[in-house]
């Protein structure tokens, strides 16, 4: 649509003409804010927490281990070079959770890691991934942009009291 | 011939005043859109309704994806 409308307005007369082809469904799903009604606050990425763990495939676990009994989470996301500043938004390889570390502690993150977990985008209605997280009972989801960069995790904690908020 | 441009050089562009302009029909346009646009859905594109916008200034057009 918006190639018609780039060339419907240079037939109007104008001359400096942009088509952002990917448009708003590639703003809002690099993590981008959107206005209106169904606006930032009612997608996950105004919801997520961006201070969980991070390692790199090569990390030892019991560095692994002792990240996350300072930060107080029970998961860790494995990202590539590009991740260990959550700035840098490295893309996610893998996540590792508590569990799958104990008894382990020399073997390397990859080795531990649960290969491609399922990632949502930060444009995602909340409301629907409410809906996904109480039907398969899953108690986070991370989120991820278009390019696969880790955005951070939207826990189902957050996700239903900012439904909640929503609703009031 | 329009240029085709990716998030980034919409994100530069916008820093240089240019117009962001949604064609999508109003009822999507109310539902999300990018900060700062206006609304001429591609039917309503006709001399009266681009009257607003500045000629002197690039015009960047977007709907929600490649369709």
């Amino acid at each position: 649509m918006s190639p018609r409308a780039a060339s419907r307005l240079e037939s109007l007369g104008f001359e400096q003409v942009y088509d952002y082809v990917a448009g708003k469904a590639d703003w809002g799903s690099s993590g981008l804010p959107l206005a209106g009604a169904e606006g930032s606050e009612t997608r996950v990425g105004a919801h997520v927490r961006t201070d969980v763990p991070n390692c790199r495939a090569n990390d030892r676990l019991q560095d692994v281990c002792k990240h996350l009994e300072e930060s107080g989470w029970d998961t860790c996301f494995v990202l590539d070079e590009g991740g260990v500043v959550l700035d840098e938004g490295g893309v996610v390889l893998g996540r590792i959770g508590r569990r799958a570390i104990r008894g382990r502690a020399d073997s390397s993150a990859e080795e531990a890691m649960t290969l491609g977990p399922s990632t949502i985008r930060p444009s995602a209605r909340l409301r629907e991934v409410v809906a996904r997280m109480q039907g398969q009972n899953l108690t986070s989801l991370p989120v991820t942009t278009s390019d696969g960069r880790f955005a951070g995790l939207l826990t189902r904690a957050d996700a239903e009291e900012a439904l909640r908020a929503l609703r009031r | 011939m329009a240029i085709p441009v990716d998030r980034e050089q919409v994100q530069r562009l916008l820093s240089e005043d240019a117009q962001l302009v949604e064609v999508l029909p109003q009822a999507e346009f109310e539902d999300e859109h990018l900060p700062g646009a206006i609304n001429i859905p591609l039917k309503d594109l006709d001399h009266e309704r681009v009257a607003g916008l500045d000629r002197t200034r690039p015009v960047i057009v977007y709907c929600y994806d490649y369709q």
